[in-house]
């Protein structure tokens, strides 16, 4: 019996990781077939021929695939850094201490991620319009934590919330100042948590459209935007080679930080907590 | 070597009406290693750490030798704290737990690491400083945070519950380690807990708080000899209270007369003695012999408990369970108190 359970198990998870793959990898398979495609017609199950063309365009200089790639990468490395920075002391506030009006704190931090990003956005428009904001690159990487926050503010609060503060009291009585305290004992605790954090706000920022176009005003043309124009304008072959360089990043950053991502990080649990 | 003086030392929490620390002085002498002693939540920890700096006082003052300390910050106070769940970090080995206080201070690497192998050959830990702290028993555990605190060699050395979360044949190992490298390094130690027993077993001096107010600062033996009311001896296991008139060198009770000793307190009041000291006697020509009558027996291995009915009043004994092996539940006996060992508490 127990050999026979034990069989069933392991078929199960295998069956379950190939649907996983299927499920994730399948989509993508049109994508890199068109982007080495020269004419694909239907009913051909491949393209009648192949070619290079459309990945030496995407590379090219004139196209500016490359220069929206490291624009891209920049302001979702600056919006990851920012959730960060903002997303650690919040989520330490909410995780770990009573105040009064916390649930309202609670409900205005995750209001972005149920309210529709274009309804946020007009508002912000017409701010940053005073301000001077709308089309340059700083508007665009402070309007993408709109979006990013929540994430990174809940991540962090389960993981304050599982945090034992006696730690930090222990460190002080053996004479370590704040901050050494916060460095040596605190941020190992808490890393897990920024990893899977920052993990979710760089690829939220990373997948921005709406608010990219809206406050970027068409300047600021981060990756997802170019995508968009060629998707529009029916050059499938060319889009399938951007779609490619798109997804890299993404997939570069679920390898290395895989295995923070496991249960035993606690990190996940961080969405029961709110 | 540091006198601890702590003044009037008040705590009351933000929305609490309640004091949870009341106008507590204590005074510990350099090098004394002294317990406070209460039930759960009388505000021992919160007077911990009020004086490793963790915590403001509400008013009050703690000085180090004559100097107040209330504004040093916690890392300069030169106060180190070992929590009862002891709190090893979990990232770090052994040896860098051990070291963490010296790296604080910015000793030089080689001479953390000969300073920390020291330590961990003192508390009987040879060679473990690569392990982590979760390969490690409680036991082991403990000893590591006590080589924590004291390899910084603090002016003061509080102790959150060192031997509750022990087993019992780890208590007194881990006892006799505290006090000798206690007496060893001469740090002024204080620390907290709610069992008598671990106070008695550790400290020179004994601070007694109930409902956040200091009841009785005295060595070990006095709580069980001279306890200042009922409550104290209540708390050191006292179980004997007979209210009557202490008048001549003579406590008269709803039964008969008994000899006092002569330093006691005379007029009304509730004669206590403690369960240990009566003795089963067939004999009716000691002072203070009392005939009872047996209601209930409990052996309990290594003594026998008595509950004795003298009048309307009952006595509690504590024997050994060979003086009454024949004894029935029923039987009339001769019980004789010692005039020493009787107290008078004023009611």
């Amino acid at each position: 019996m127990l050999g026979r359970d034990g069989f069933g198990i392991r078929s199960f998870r295998i069956l379950s990781g190939i649907f996983l793959i299927v499920w994730l990898v399948l989509p993508l398979l049109p994508l890199a077939i068109w982007s080495f495609a020269h004419g694909w017609f239907y009913p051909s199950l491949l393209p009648n021929q192949w070619s290079l063309k459309a990945w030496e365009y995407a590379l090219s200089d004139t196209a500016g695939v490359i220069d929206s790639l490291w624009l891209t990468i920049g302001i979702s490395l600056a919006a990851t850094f920012l959730s960060i920075l903002v997303g650690v002391p919040a989520g330490r506030a909410l995780g770990m201490y009573k105040f009064p009006g916390k649930g309202l704190v609670e409900l205005l931090i995750l209001a972005p991620v149920i309210v529709p990003g274009i309804a946020v956005v007009l508002g912000i428009h017409s701010i940053f319009l005073y301000i001077g904001l709308n089309n340059t690159v700083t508007g665009v990487i402070l309007v993408h934590l709109v979006p990013t926050l929540p994430y990174m503010i809940l991540v962090m609060s389960g993981i304050f919330a599982n945090f034992e503060p006696a730690y930090e009291a222990q460190a002080r009585s053996l004479g370590a100042s704040a901050f050494k305290t916060f460095w040596y004992v605190t941020l190992p605790a808490i890393m897990p948590g920024i990893v899977v954090g920052g993990l979710f706000a760089f690829l939220v920022s990373w997948s921005q459209y709406i608010l990219t176009l809206l406050i970027g005003g068409g300047r600021v043309v981060t990756l997802p935007l170019l995508l968009f124009n060629f998707a529009t304008s029916g050059r499938n072959d060319i889009t399938g080679a951007i779609g490619m360089i798109y997804i890299l990043p993404g997939a570069i950053i679920l390898l290395l930080t895989a295995r923070h991502l496991s249960g035993r990080s606690g990190a996940v649990g961080g969405f029961g907590q709110i | 070597m540091t006198h601890v003086s702590i003044q009037s030392l008040t705590k009351t929490y933000p929305g609490s009406s309640e004091p949870s620390l009341d106008n507590l002085s204590l005074e510990i002498a350099s090098g004394e290693l002294a317990a406070l002693l209460g039930p759960s939540g009388c505000g021992k920890t919160t007077t911990m750490k009020m004086i490793a700096g963790l915590l403001e006082p509400t008013s009050g003052d703690v000085t180090f030798d004559g100097r107040s300390v209330l504004r040093d910050k916690p890392e300069h106070r030169g106060v180190v704290m070992v929590f009862q769940n002891y709190l090893l970090f979990p990232y770090m080995s052994v040896a860098e737990n051990v070291g963490f206080g010296l790296k604080m201070r910015k000793v030089n690497k080689v001479e953390i690491d000969n300073r920390v192998n020291d330590m961990l050959a003192l508390v009987k830990l040879p060679g473990l400083g690569k392990r982590k702290p979760s390969e490690l028993s409680g036991g082991q555990q403990q000893r590591v945070a006590l080589a924590r605190a004291l390899i910084v060699q603090p002016k003061v050395l509080l102790l959150d519950e060192p031997l509750s979360n022990l087993d019992a044949h780890l208590r007194f190992e881990m006892r006799d380690l505290i006090r000798s490298l206690q007496q060893e390094m001469g740090i002024t130690t204080l620390f907290v807990t709610h069992d008598q027993e671990e106070a008695v077993v550790l400290a020179d001096k004994v601070a007694l708080i109930l409902d956040g107010r200091m009841k009785q600062y005295d060595s070990p033996d006095v709580f069980y000899k001279r306890p200042v009311d009922k409550a104290t001896a209540r708390f050191f296991g006292g179980q004997n209270f007979l209210n009557g008139n202490a008048t001549n060198g003579q406590f008269k009770t709803s039964f008969g007369v008994l000899d006092l000793p002569i330093d006691c307190r005379r007029g009304t009041g509730t004669l206590t003695f403690r369960p240990e000291n009566i003795c089963v006697t067939g004999k009716t020509t000691e002072t203070n012999t009392i005939n009872a009558q047996l209601v209930e027996k409990i052996y309990l291995g290594t003594q026998t408990r008595l509950k004795l009915a003298v009048g309307t009043e009952f006595i509690h004994a504590v024997v050994n369970p060979a003086e009454v092996e024949n004894l029935e539940q029923g039987q009339r006996v001769n019980i004789a108190i010692p005039p020493e060992s009787l107290w008078v508490l004023t009611s």
